[in-house]
């Protein structure tokens, strides 16, 4: 199935080829976690401060059961602030 | 010590000059900057006072740390009643002005009166004098702090003046200082134009004494510490800067766009803080040139960026060609996503407009937002915009309007009224998103539903610098809350308030809060003062001065009617993302929050709320 892969300051590097403004469509298998994702990309797991998937939280003790669907977009920064 | 204990007294009416000791009885309860500055105001004027008669007065006000080892502690304030607001204002700033200040031995200056031709201030340690200002009015802030530096032979002199906006009367003028650093918001700008007092330069050679040398400069090394290890003050911010949060926000369904119609902006990514470090065709150099810091900053979050060489906006005209302070993000969000402008050299050269004559980015791109909106409606035509084709997403309308209104021109003097007033004036007053006359930051409150509260309440109009919840409903920082749920929030909004009100009073930065807690920035404020700073004592603090900036509005004229939003933030559901479907539930907060403030139903604090505070 195809999700999107958004990856954001200095996470930005994992990307793969193909991305074009900070995401990139991929295939992955039916069932993956979002820990799964996390993993296949190689990011360091301890700067994957912020995930969102389409936007909504996923806190860090749901990332191993979560289970992405078809179409949603996972989006991840490391530890950011402004204001 | 810390404070430097002298209060400079100027009288623009009458010309002088004159010392006076600092009330170290209300420095012991008010801290300095913010807090100190504010309780000299309310005690000296009328709060009902038109912010733009001689009688109300303009302090420009350091905090102990002002001017000292500990990071960030650059800061520096400017309190009056502000012009965009009709209520307290407060503008903080930080560069390298406030810290010049402290060196030539001063806590604040207190300006009253008006006077009777344009005048500067000018400041050498001791000896302060007013100045004949008729050479720099009428000319830009870039040109004044040249101007001045220049005629006094003194690269290292230090400037905060205004532009031509603040001159003209632009409701949202700032004070700015250092070329690109502001005291932006609620008009301050536009009170000092209003005195025909047009700078304040300052060269400042004694150094600034703290209580305990030794355990201070411990206490600011250990802060120094906690923010080169904390990965958002350490790596996150020197790095993109605030401009990071365009896409997080973004994609959290909380960017307001188009005047608030939307909650999701389709551009974001082009103008992010990612976008700004891409490499541009044209000379191979992307926006973002370097970062910067202001006065003893170890974080270093600041923007200094270049403008395409080939971009309409700077062709031929060189002086816009050359590095400069920004974009950082409020001022891309409100020139971008709520104008629906998506090119990023359009921002940066509108905000350099900004800096060039002084006027806040925030309330102008709400403001062309605003009349974007009501061209859509066709209630604007080319017949009132001077022939201006106000189409969401215009960039040229919008450099062009940053361009007149910077000189109070055409329609950029209508764009100087500011959403209340051209919206009032064209028969749509529910379409200025603002509380209080002052336009909202960056986040809609639909999707943070924290900052619903943080706005409706804010003592100086809409502001996300008075409670950042941001920071824990979308950050997580210190811990992650809930954005979508209003839970809980009147305690959460009321804690920010508090700890903020502190911060802003003892001259260090509100972004030191990413990695500071307390109990980082107490020891610090304890070894630089006289007496025993707790944390419980700087809570008491930030507490005193919420009420005292409470109950100024209230004497002025305001109740808790004003504690609200625009109704489209309370009737119109977000249409995408996380929060659609949903407004911000307001009138669930607001009851709780007046309960946990000590104040009536009405919003008045309650006599044993200020017999508690020692209001």
């Amino acid at each position: 199935m195809l999700i999107t892969i958004k990856l954001f300051a200095s996470l930005d590097k994992y990307l793969p080829d193909g991305a074009v403004k900070n995401q990139v469509p991929m295939t992955v298998e039916e069932g993956v976690t979002v820990l799964d994702v996390i993993k296949s990309l190689k990011l360091p797991q301890e700067h994957c401060h912020l995930v969102l998937i389409d936007g909504v939280y996923v806190a860090p003790t749901e990332r191993e059961t979560r289970i992405m669907a078809e179409g949603e977009a996972l989006a991840i920064w490391p530890p950011v602030a402004g204001g | 010590m810390s404070w430097a204990k002298r209060i400079l007294r100027v009288n623009l009416s009458e010309g002088t000059c004159q010392e006076e000791p600092l009330n170290m009885d209300w420095a012991n309860q008010y801290l300095g900057q913010r807090g100190l500055a504010t309780k000299y105001l309310a005690s000296e004027i009328d709060p009902k006072v038109d912010p733009l008669s001689p009688d109300n007065k303009l302090i420009i006000a350091t905090g102990p740390l002002t001017g000292t080892a500990a990071s960030t502690g650059g800061r520096w304030s400017v309190i009056t009643k502000g012009a965009l607001t009709g209520a307290i204002a407060c503008s903080n700033s930080g560069g390298f002005f406030g810290a010049e200040l402290k060196f030539a031995g001063w806590d604040m200056v207190i300006f009253e009166g008006k006077a009777p031709n344009p005048v500067y201030l000018l400041i050498q340690d001791d000896v302060a004098k007013l100045v004949d200002a008729s050479d720099y009015w009428g000319r830009t802030v870039w040109e004044t702090e040249k101007g001045l530096k220049a005629e006094y032979q003194d690269p290292q002199m230090r400037v905060a003046s205004i532009g031509q906006s603040g001159e003209n009367g632009v409701k949202f003028a700032c004070v700015v200082n250092d070329l690109h650093r502001a005291a932006g918001r609620s008009g301050v700008g536009t009170v000092m134009g209003s005195k025909n007092l047009k700078a304040v330069a300052v060269r400042g050679t004694k150094g600034v004494k703290v209580d305990n040398p030794e355990a201070f400069l411990a206490a600011a090394a250990d802060g120094k510490a906690v923010l080169a290890e904390n990965a958002v003050t350490g790596e996150g911010l020197p790095a993109l800067g605030t401009q990071v949060l365009m896409n997080v926000i973004n994609e959290t369904g909380a960017l307001p766009t188009h005047n608030h119609k939307d909650v999701q902006f389709d551009g974001a990514s082009d103008i992010s803080g990612e976008a700004m470090t891409v490499p541009r065709r044209s000379d191979g150099k992307p926006n973002l040139t370097r970062n910067g810091a202001c006065f003893g900053c170890t974080i270093g979050c600041g923007r200094i960026s270049t403008i395409d060489p080939e971009h309409y906006t700077v062709k031929d005209r060189e002086q816009y060609q050359k590095a400069s302070g920004g974009l950082e993000y409020e001022a891309a969000w409100a020139l971008g996503a709520a104008t629906g402008v998506s090119d990023l050299d359009a921002l940066t050269f509108a905000n350099f407009i900004c800096n060039e004559q002084g006027f806040d980015p925030i309330s102008f791109g709400t403001t062309v937002g605003a009349a974007m909106e009501l061209f859509e409606m066709g209630v604007l035509t080319t017949k009132e915009t001077d022939g201006i084709d106000l189409t969401w997403g215009n960039a040229e309308a919008l450099t062009t309007l940053a361009e007149l209104t910077g000189r109070g021109e055409g329609f950029g003097a209508e764009i100087g009224l500011g959403s209340k007033l051209l919206t009032e004036k064209y028969g749509h007053p529910d379409l200025s998103m603002s509380v209080k006359g002052q336009e909202f930051p960056a986040y809609d409150s639909r999707g943070i539903q924290g900052m619903g509260l943080t706005y409706a309440t804010s003592n100086r109009g809409a502001c996300h610098l008075r409670s950042y919840t941001v920071a824990s409903e979308i950050l997580g920082i210190p811990e992650k809350t809930d954005p979508l749920s209003s839970d809980g929030k009147a305690g959460l909004v009321i804690a920010f308030q508090d700890a903020t009100g502190a911060v802003d009073s003892a001259g260090i930065c509100v972004f030191t809060t990413f990695a500071w807690s307390m109990d980082n920035i107490a020891p610090q404020i304890d070894a630089a003062c006289e007496g025993d700073w707790t944390v419980e004592r700087l809570l008491e603090v930030g507490e005193r001065i919420w009420n005292l900036e409470r109950k100024f509005n209230i004497d002025a004229g305001f109740t808790g009617k004003d504690d609200t939003l625009p109704k489209r933030l309370l009737k119109e559901a977000a249409k995408t993302g996380p929060a659609e479907g949903k407004v911000n539930e307001l009138g669930k907060m607001l009851p709780e929050y007046y309960s946990l403030r000590g104040w009536t139903d009405d919003g008045v604090p309650t006599n044993e709320t200020l017999d508690r505070l020692v209001l």
